[in-house]
């Protein structure tokens, strides 16, 4: 067994058993509450950048699959668990956990007080972190946690999204839809293919002119990680696109179209990582429990056009989930529709984006 | 939405006695949904015959009807009340079925009654195999495939098309009585004409068999906006083909990916928005194969339940209370979550911890019983732990058990075995057939080196479940060969080993474990259960311990009282106890101390987050409670109310410096060690029955030859008077004394005249040191030898002479006086010739305390937490006896119908898992009712079968006469037909058994008897007689084995003649009290 260190920048250590790959990692240490899904967490390109902790404490249990996979990888630069299971059960399952990350290159700890790590993050907010297998000396490990790179202001999407255009989906579907890559999760495109859409996965540089010369009924902005205050290039270009095509946008693909309608964004304390934060759609007062992955959150006060309309609220903390415009077709959600993990509430999202490109399609 | 303003009184139905199946989880489901309602402003009417409930606490309804559950009182009551709502989902099965059938009775209508939560629709499309399959196919639901039947002719054509091993489920019936598995044709054709029987609708489902698939259960959360939200995911460590009511379960599920887990849900979703339940709480659960995934919904129970009970417990969310808001007509996001305060109960649980349930057994009480597990629940209790991995909840629940485990310890010992086959072929047998012990003989399969596959293949238990217990085992082998170390010991501990496992594992004493550990710095450290995984603070100080870097309790610096809980439910200790414990926590909290309840049980209203100001979830272990007494250093610990459970830890809680409040340990010492307490009664001059007692066959047979045969023997420190025997001879007692050793350990076996023919009496009395009051005195309707848990009794005594009530009197305050008692005490008599008997002295709260306290209309158990605490019970002004004009019963219901083929008698052995109260203004309408509530239904016509033994021909002439009086047919064999012909009686002889046909079982069977009246005809029952009583309470044929009981259901039946039954409210009985 090799020992592992995890260091946050407030110099909080927690000693524990190395498991994945050895090395060192850098991130933003946030925990996530979801007691299953862990290799959809993994994969999630929005957690390029950060440590996750998970505060399920038994993880690896059912191994990894190939089917369950968000992206061709996993992203996130460092894993925090309590207990890794060496054994794997599940008829699906290919390999174990740690197999898998050590296989990626992924640093990981575990036998650590997770709890205590949660609270200490609930408590001071979120924070850099280090996890090493190699440099066990505090001092050092700290000095190099304080010279990484914060979260804000950083844009990440360049080290995720596609270097080229691919297609999800080969045959004819009633509905051709562009999707920005900001760091986009298979489940979503899962999702549009089953809503009936044939889709062109983009990268995040793709230019508004671009994308409209491919005549799209509609463009997806998917998720991703980093600031979205960063991504001046990609709001200016999203603010092209408005009401000549409609969008739906999630999560940073909501911050962005948030920011394209001139709202701002502000860091969470913590941020919101799970699959249990009830939001209710104001339209029909009924709550969603939904998938949740963002440290970053609109203001919806920062947005002067009357006409955009806050339309899901988190019960939780009570900030913007979701808005939309009452003139022009777009909407967007700071949640995870498209779950993957998490719960399926909010499926019909993609619905909603359908008949909206319906609509559209048949006013022209 | 707000709450619905068009209903102000609503009903509520409780779920009768404690039998298997139906626990205290719906007192601790009642009792939240009784408080939530009140809170709201609604008047609630409960109806419930347990007086052992909180629930039923006179300040818990506005109106409470200790009354039988049935539907004529519940139809009584509603004509008399008239609620404008019925809410049904609380009371468990009983509480379904008893509203279905006043539905359909027309009642609900006839007084304009709606039902809240489910309505009879749901409840229907829910329960109704038929309705629910079609249900479940229209939302396109798998099943498992199945036919229903209504005879066996159909079923035989079914098993021919879904082959065998097949499941049988009985429909409508309690935790699935009268089901099982067949795996051949003859077990097939018994489990098919049983399974008929028990359907309140004579309708059986056969099944496609999906044993060893892996089975889940979600609990599911509607309300009237149709927001669904799952509360908890439940994996059962047992495969299917075990009732997960008799499975270790664990929570959350472990072993399915994301993709599963919410096609699971779902499925659950869809499944209750089909079925209709409004709003409330629903149980669904689920198969899974474990081959290729395919997933089968298994069943639906719309209503709460005990799996809701445990989500609860196991989560922090309050399923029962938030039910019933929502019943009213709240959504779920205008509830504030009580344990985070700022965030609302519509979300989804999430926890950071491995919650395991393990069933509690009671075989040992049960001899010739089948201890196979299948799908008709046989557990009476379980307990629950809670550890950051499933190898530390899982040590730490089996050593919560008590059952003498101090975790995963090894049951087979390689001594017993020739060979090594032979003993690798015993484990191999207690894995292959599901049984009590079978968790430990896999630790057991694995330290004798058994392949973890071949144990799969086995057990059909999910491999990630057995390599915990592997290592377990490894690092058990590891402590066994090293030399113990800081490192080493701390690991121990975060694998959930307790001290007395790892010192047994190292050759060395528990103490000395303990001590290290205090030396090396290893702390227990304990975690909040917070529904949220720390993403939000907590109010609810709810904890568990584990061994981890951050501890999150905040000691106040507060007078604090911590109450020791009585573990898992098992026959013996009860809810009566859990009753006693909530009161102290209730009335200290009054007088302002901080109050800290520790116990292991989730059924409970004492593991309730807002019953104490903290609530430990730990192991009711020396060393459990110690790390907590360590942590809080409470001002005083409560040991007398828990039952045996804190009683045997008074010693070594007062030797670790622990401020024992109430009746001294020296004082409970006295009373429990015999000889100590056989000096006491001689300072008193008070009798007892002649006695000794003795460690060796030798010194039991020197003397039993003293105090001549009949003896009554029993191990000393055991309640329930665990493997307590009456002997008539020598080769009787060696038998007993080889089998006392295993109970009772070191402890010496104690031996006593056994008086014949006494009346027995249980006195319960409080006292604060000063002033010292009789509370209670109840005459058993049973004479002596049957133990007093399974004893109707009646308050006042109905036949005891005021001269001998006056004696009892006297020597209950003597001898409270010479224990120095503070708080409560019981004691037990025989009566015999008008002398009185002490047969023992309980310096504790008794299994009545609450029948009581509910008879005499005062808290008892609040006011001995107020005396032990320091108070006066003349400024509690409660200084005089008190006798009530109107009469009480409590009656013990019992689990026969569990095990099929086991006698009934009863014995010193007690056997009853509940009991139920009759109040009325006279004896006998009192007792027809404990009758009607314990599930005897005592015909007023008919014919009854009359056959007792020599001894009881005398008496019995009296009683049968009465009977045929009041238009009783008689039957009868042999001799006592002989005996009524004489006294010119009319009756109709039949065959014996072996006689051949017709006989009287052909008799019960073909329900031409009514009644039975079979004593004994000896020490040893003939075969004949067990197979008379079994079949009787296997048609429902009361059967009354005691010459006392005969004559009391006599009074009953004549007194019901005269007059129909009525209903009144405790709060109305009370009232009538002069006080």
């Amino acid at each position: 067994m090799k020992k592992a260190i995890l260091i946050l920048e407030d110099g909080f250590l927690l000693e524990g058993i190395s498991f994945g790959a050895e090395g060192e990692a850098l991130g933003e240490v946030v925990f996530n509450t979801s007691m299953t899904g862990y290799q959809e967490i993994l994969t999630d390109p929005s957690y390029k950048g950060q440590i996750v902790t998970m505060t399920y404490p038994l993880i690896g249990n059912y191994g990894v699959n190939d089917e369950d996979l968000e992206s061709a990888r996993p992203w996130a630069e460092g894993f925090v668990v309590k207990e890794m299971s060496r054994v794997y059960s599940n008829w699906r399952g290919k390999c174990s956990l740690g197999e898998y990350l050590a296989k990626h290159k992924i640093v990981a700890i575990e036998g650590v007080d997770t709890r205590a790590l949660t609270r200490r993050l609930r408590l001071s907010g979120a924070m850099r972190g280090i996890i090493s297998t190699l440099d066990l000396n505090k001092e050092s490990l700290l000095a190099k946690c304080l010279a990484s790179p914060g979260m804000e202001g950083r844009d990440l999407i360049k080290e995720v999204t596609c270097p080229y255009p691919y297609e999800w989906g080969v045959e004819k579907k009633e509905f051709f839809v562009v999707a920005f890559d900001f760091g986009i999760k298979y489940n979503s495109l899962r999702l549009l293919a089953k809503a009936g859409c044939r889709v062109k996965v983009m990268p995040a540089t793709t230019s508004a002119k671009d994308v409209l010369a491919l005549k799209p009924n509609g463009v997806f902005l998917s998720n991703g990680p980093g600031d979205p205050a960063a991504l001046s290039y990609v709001v200016d270009e999203i603010k092209c696109l408005l009401g000549r095509v409609p969008l739906f946008g999630i999560c940073l693909g909501h911050q962005i179209l948030a920011c394209a309608l001139g709202g701002k964004t502000y860091k969470l304390k913590y941020g919101h990582h799970g699959g249990n934060h009830p939001v209710m759609d104001l339209e029909t007062k009924k709550v969603e429990i939904t998938a949740q992955n963002h440290g970053f959150c609109v203001d919806m006060d920062s947005i002067k056009d009357k006409s955009v309309k806050l339309t899901h609220v988190n019960l939780y903390d009570k900030t913007t989930e979701g808005l939309r415009h009452k003139k022009l077709p777009l909407f967007c959600v700071q949640y995870h529709p498209e779950s993957g993990p998490g719960p399926r509430d909010a499926g019909y999202l993609f619905g909603r984006f359908i008949e909206m490109m319906y609509k559209f399609k048949k006013k022209r | 939405m707000p709450k619905r303003k068009d209903i102000k009184k609503i009903m509520i139905i409780g779920s009768g006695p404690i039998i298997i199946s139906q626990a205290c989880e719906f007192d601790y489901s009642g009792t939240q949904a009784c408080k939530a309602l009140k809170e709201e402003g609604y008047k609630v009417i409960l109806v419930n015959s347990n007086p052992a409930t909180i629930m039923t606490d006179p300040e818990f309804a506005d109106a409470t009807y200790i009354e039988p559950v049935t539907p004529e009182v519940v139809e009584k009551i509603i004509a008399k009340e008239r609620p404008d709502a019925l809410l049904a989902t609380m009371g468990g099965q009983t509480g379904l079925n008893v509203a279905i059938a006043v539905a359909k009775k027309g009642v609900l209508k006839k007084y304009g009654v709606e039902m809240i939560g489910a309505d009879r629709r749901a409840i229907e499309k829910a329960e109704d195999r038929d309705l629910f399959k079609k249900a479940m196919l229209k939302i396109g639901l798998d099943l498992p495939r199945s036919i229903n039947v209504k005879s066996k002719a159909q079923a035989r054509k079914a098993v021919a098309s879904l082959g065998l091993p097949v499941v049988i489920r009985p429909s409508f019936t309690l935790g699935g009585t009268g089901g099982g598995i067949a795996f051949n044709m003859q077990e097939f054709e018994e489990l098919i004409s049983g399974g008929l029987e028990y359907s309140m609708i004579h309708e059986v489902l056969l099944e496609e068999s999906v044993i060893g698939w892996k089975e889940f259960e979600l609990e599911v959360m509607r309300d009237r906006k149709d927001n669904v939200i799952i509360i908890c995911s439940i994996e059962n460590f047992d495969p299917m083909g075990v009732h997960t009511g008799d499975s270790i379960t664990v929570a959350p599920a472990q072993t399915l990916t994301d993709v599963e887990y919410q096609n699971m849900r779902d499925a659950a979703i869809r499944a209750i928005r089909e079925i209709g339940v409004d709003t409330g709480g629903c149980n669904v659960q689920f198969a899974i194969n474990p081959k290729n995934g395919r997933m089968v919904m298994i069943e639906i129970n719309p209503r709460v339940s005990r799996s809701s009970a445990l989500a609860s417990k196991a989560t922090g969310f309050p399923i029962a209370k938030i039910a019933a808001k929502l019943a009213v007509g709240y959504t779920l996001d205008e509830i504030p979550n009580d344990i985070t305060k700022e965030t609302p109960a519509c979300f989804e649980p999430t926890i950071d911890y491995c919650v395991v349930k393990i069933p509690r057994f009671t075989f040992e009480k049960f001899p010739g019983a089948d201890s196979r597990l299948g799908t008709s629940m046989k557990s009476v209790g379980e307990a629950m732990a809670i550890g950051r991995t499933f190898k530390e909840a899982l040590q730490k629940g089996l050593r919560s058990l008590e059952i003498k485990k101090s975790g995963l310890d090894s049951v087979v010992r390689e001594k017993d075995f020739d060979t090594r086959e032979r003993l690798m072929e015993h484990i191999t047998q207690k894995l292959i057939i599901p049984n009590d012990a079978r968790i430990f003989y896999i630790g057991d399969a694995l330290r004798f080196g058994m392949p973890l596959s071949e144990i799969q293949s086995l057990t059909a238990i999910d491999a990630w479940f057995l390599e915990n217990i592997k290592d377990i085992i490894d690092f058990e082998a590891i402590l066994k060969n090293s030399k113990m170390a800081k490192e080493l010991l701390r690991r121990a501990k975060e694998l959930g080993f307790s001290d007395k496992q790892i010192a047994s594992l190292t050759n060395s004493a528990e103490d000395e474990i303990t001590s290290l550990r205090g030396a090396s710095g290893i702390v227990t450290t304990y975690k909040l259960v917070d529904t949220c995984a720390a993403e939000f603070e907590a109010y609810t100080p709810y904890f568990y311990s584990t061994y981890e870097i951050e501890d999150e309790v905040r000691v106040l610096d507060k007078k604090k009282v911590m109450i020791l809980g009585g573990g898992p439910n098992r026959i013996g200790q009860g809810i009566e106890f859990d009753y006693c414990c909530v009161h102290a926590s209730f009335a200290l909290k009054e007088i302002g101390c901080e109050t800290i309840m520790v116990n292991c049980n989730p059924e409970t209203v004492s593991t309730d987050y807002d019953t104490s100001d903290k609530l430990y979830f730990e192991p009711m272990t020396k060393e459990d409670v110690l790390n907590i007494a360590a942590k809080e250093k409470p001002w005083g610990v409560i040991v007398q109310l828990g039952g045996q459970t804190p009683i045997n830890l008074t010693l070594s809680l007062q030797k670790a410096g622990v401020n024992i409040i109430g009746t001294s340990p020296e004082s409970i010492d006295i009373a429990e060690d015999r000889e100590k307490f056989k000096n006491m009664l001689d300072k008193l001059k008070l009798r007892q029955p002649p006695n000794g007692t003795a460690r060796t066959f030798d010194e039991a047979k020197a003397v039993a030859s003293r105090i001549s045969y009949p003896v009554l023997v029993r191990p000393s420190y055991v309640l329930g008077g665990r493997a307590m025997e009456i002997v008539y001879d020598e080769d009787t007692l060696e038998k007993f004394i080889i089998e006392a050793s295993k109970v009772s350990g070191e402890h010496p076996v104690l031996i006593d005249k056994f008086l014949e023919d006494a009346i027995e009496v249980d006195v319960d009395m409080i006292a604060d040191g000063e002033t010292f009051v009789v509370a209670g005195i109840l005459e058993h309707i049973e004479e002596a030898g049957i133990h007093s848990g399974d004893s109707a009794m009646v308050l006042p005594p109905y036949s005891l002479g005021e001269s001998v009530i006056d004696k009892i009197r006297q020597a209950t305050v003597a001898m409270a006086k010479e224990l120095k008692v503070v708080g409560l005490m019981n004691v037990q008599y025989a009566v015999r010739d008008n002398k009185v008997y002490i047969l023992e002295v309980n310096p504790r709260a008794s299994r009545t305390v609450p029948f009581v306290s509910k008879a005499i209309g005062v808290p008892l158990a609040k006011l001995a937490a107020k005396v032990m605490a320091g108070m006066k019970l003349k400024d509690l002004k409660f200084t005089e006896e008190i006798i009530p004009k109107y009469s009480s019963v409590k009656e013990s219901v019992f689990p026969f119908n569990r095990f099929p083929g086991v006698d009934i008698m009863l014995g010193p052995e007690m056997r009853s898992t509940g009991e139920v109260m009759g109040i009325d203004e006279d004896f006998g309408r009192a007792y027809m009712k404990s009758q009607l509530a314990a599930g005897q239904i005592l015909p007023v016509k008919g014919n009854v079968f009359i056959s007792v033994r020599d001894k009881d021909k005398r008496n019995i002439i009296f009683i049968a006469k009465r009977l045929s009086d009041i238009g009783f047919g008689i039957v009868a064999t042999g001799g006592t037909a002989k005996a009524l012909k004489k006294n010119g009686m009319d009756v109709q002889v039949l065959k014996k058994v072996y006689e051949g046909g017709p006989n009287i079982l052909d008799y019960i069977k073909d329900g031409k008897i009514d009644l039975i009246i079979n004593t004994p005809s000896g020490r040893m029952p003939r075969e004949d007689e067990v197979k008379i009583r079994s079949t009787a309470i296997m048609h429902g044929v009361p059967c009354i084995t005691t010459i006392s009981g005969a004559q009391a259901s006599v009074n009953g039946i004549e007194a019901l003649l005269k007059k129909d039954l009525g209903v009144k409210t405790l709060q109305a009985y009370h009232k009538s009290v002069d006080r």
